[in-house]
């Protein structure tokens, strides 16, 4: 009884884990205080991965930023891509066709998917369910297998283009999506019944790391962290972009902010995510996929009525459908140059090597200080990302490089409150919590 | 029964040899110090699909004490290159090196001031992989160069 009724004289032990540790998914450093097997304070040292992403940016004209923005978050590069093509385009004030439109809606939530089956597939393995793992690696082939039908990689895909994308899709791709989807469901499916009602894993990630919904706003969270804390908060609905407003869609949301929370959230959007790609793939209208490649024809009484009114600006290049009054006039000699609309995009080599126009055309996109040079002034533009809200920053001086091209990554925020969901909770749940949160390194630090 | 560097190779030491590199090439014990990008394709060459498994090299082994191959996976930035350093230290030695990537190799398109121009400036490499990143095809490709180089260098048998 006496050696129960002893004081003993306890201390606080420093535990560094990371940045090269089997459970941490990306090379972060976690500075943790414990007392015996609680952890009492975390301390997260971040920048193991910085790449210069805005300073690269500085010296690469506004096309050349793009390979640089897949390697971001690089488990959904797509969406990168869009995100920064989006923000130039909204400094140029340019209005992506309709198409593409439908295109990057799509590849946006095929990115999704791979981000959220990588994450849960990773948090799986951490806590041991090496199936889960496999099997959601397997569903992840076969997507990677479209994204490299569709863009030509199969993960620094560079697919998306200032003013459009790179190219249209291939024949017969709605298929082979679809079948691929089919499988991916059935993966899902067998992930679920694996995971979702399994003692342990409930067990491991059921009230662990949680994460309050006041705490996540004040830390500004956003993603499938914030609406596992049950915040609303989707750009995709709240700023709608690209064809995000005529998409069917629930976003789920969580109740309690734990881990299981999260992991459901991401199930979820993951299914949601297939169901958005059925309804692009089915309401996907024709035409073309960059902004100039199909010019801009106007009826001949509009092209009258206009000129009538006195609002000439841009009309004098526009081609239009003239009558035929004499033999031959019908005949376009050569499409419109129309400067607003041809500073972006890349004539088709046959324009290229063809005619006159064509070949300046390229030659002014391609040449040094010469390139796409959107109008001074700065701009920001968010996209969904796959773990929040990915927003970018671009200034531009008027020059074909940009001033500066900020991102906000959303990580960044996850990693702030990451010491609200560590503190408290036992040593074995850091590593629960953490492949829940799915940090990407590359976008983190960048 | 050791074998030295410098000693002239008989009949059973040859023998013995050979037997030693044969193992040794299916039994790969790696350590995968993931940074980046690359760790997404290493991700997909390890489990179903492209299985390097067939290759005796399926176990990862994440304490760098029971490996013996180092796959450098991604971006080394000058803040993580002490620690991949001190990680290539600690491996026991028979061991090789695998840079996979192109920022492993020569530091890639990220050519400024956070990234290491080719992890070789910092730790001895067998095999480089480049791609940005490879294509698991390429990965097995490189694997198989390595089992190669195993199997044919001059075993040191202690």
């Amino acid at each position: 009884m006496e050696a129960a009724t002893e004081t003993r004289e306890t201390k606080s032990m420093l535990l560094n884990i990371g940045p090269s540790h089997p459970a941490m998914h990306g090379v972060i450093r976690l500075v943790t205080e414990l007392e015996g097997e609680s952890v009492a304070k975390v301390d997260a040292e971040i920048g193991y991965l910085h790449r210069a992403f805005e300073k690269s940016a500085e010296a690469a004209t506004w096309t050349q930023v793009i390979p640089y923005t897949d390697r971001l978050n690089y488990v959904s590069p797509l969406i990168n891509n869009f995100g920064y093509c989006a923000a130039v385009e909204k400094l140029l004030g340019i209005e992506v066709t309709e198409r593409c439109k439908y295109i990057r809606v799509t590849m946006s939530e095929i990115s999704r998917i791979t981000d959220h089956l990588t994450c849960i597939a990773a948090s799986a393995m951490e806590l041991g369910a090496m199936t889960a793992f496999l099997y959601f690696m397997k569903a992840r082939e076969y997507l990677y297998e479209i994204v490299e039908e569709v863009t030509g990689a199969r993960l620094t895909i560079s697919y998306g283009r200032i003013g459009g994308v790179k190219g249209d899709l291939p024949d017969g791709l709605p298929e082979k999506l679809e079948e691929a989807l089919k499988k991916v469901e059935r993966e899902l499916l067998e992930v679920d019944k694996l995971l979702t009602r399994n003692r342990i894993w409930v067990d491991r990630t059921r009230g662990i790391g949680v994460l309050t919904r006041e705490d996540a706003i004040a830390y500004s969270i956003s993603g499938p962290m914030a609406r596992a804390s049950g915040i609303a908060y989707d750009v995709r609905k709240a700023f709608p972009y690209a064809a995000y407003d005529r998409m069917d869609f629930e976003v789920p949301l969580g109740e309690r902010g734990d881990n299981y929370d999260r992991y459901l959230v991401r199930m979820e959007e993951m299914r949601q995510s297939i169901r958005i790609i059925r309804q692009a793939l089915k309401g996907m209208p024709g035409g073309p996929v960059n902004v100039d490649s199909g010019g801009r024809v106007i009826e001949s009484f509009d092209l009258v009525d206009q000129a009538k009114m006195g609002r000439t600006a841009g009309l004098v290049d526009v081609r239009t459908t003239v009558e035929p009054t004499l033999e031959g006039t019908e005949k376009v000699h050569h499409d419109r140059i129309l400067p607003d609309e041809k500073r972006v995009v890349l004539p088709s080599k046959e324009d290229t090597y063809g005619n006159i126009e064509g070949l300046m055309n390229h030659f002014k996109l391609i040449m040094d200080y010469h390139g796409i040079r959107p109008p001074k002034g700065d701009t920001y533009h968010a996209v969904e990302g796959a773990n929040g809200e990915l927003g970018f920053y671009v200034v531009s001086d008027g020059q074909d490089r940009p001033y500066r091209v900020r991102v906000r990554p959303p990580c960044f925020f996850n990693m702030a409150v990451l010491h609200k969901m560590l503190e408290g909770y036992m040593v074995a749940d850091i590593v629960a919590t953490f492949g829940s949160i799915n940090m990407i390194a590359g976008e983190l630090d960048r | 029964m050791g074998i030295k560097p410098g000693d002239t190779p008989g009949f059973f030491t040859s023998k013995l040899e050979k037997a030693v590199g044969w193992a040794r090439r299916y039994s790969i014990f790696q350590y995968p110090f993931v940074t980046a990008c690359c760790g997404m394709e290493y991700m997909s060459t390890a489990s179903g699909h492209y299985d390097m498994d067939r290759f005796g090299a399926g176990l990862p082994r994440f304490s760098p004490r029971q490996a013996d191959v180092l796959f450098v996976v991604g971006t080394i930035s000058h803040k993580i290159a002490p620690i991949l350093r001190r990680v290539y230290d600690q491996m026991c030695e028979p061991k090789w090196v695998v840079a996979f990537g192109v920022c492993t190799c020569t530091g890639g398109f990220y050519d400024n001031y956070a990234t290491v121009q080719g992890i070789d400036t910092i730790i001895p490499v067998d095999i480089y992989i480049p791609g940005c990143p490879p294509r698991p095809e390429a990965v097995l490709d490189g694997l198989m160069k390595l089992q190669a180089k195993i199997e044919n260098q001059k075993q040191v048998v202690i």
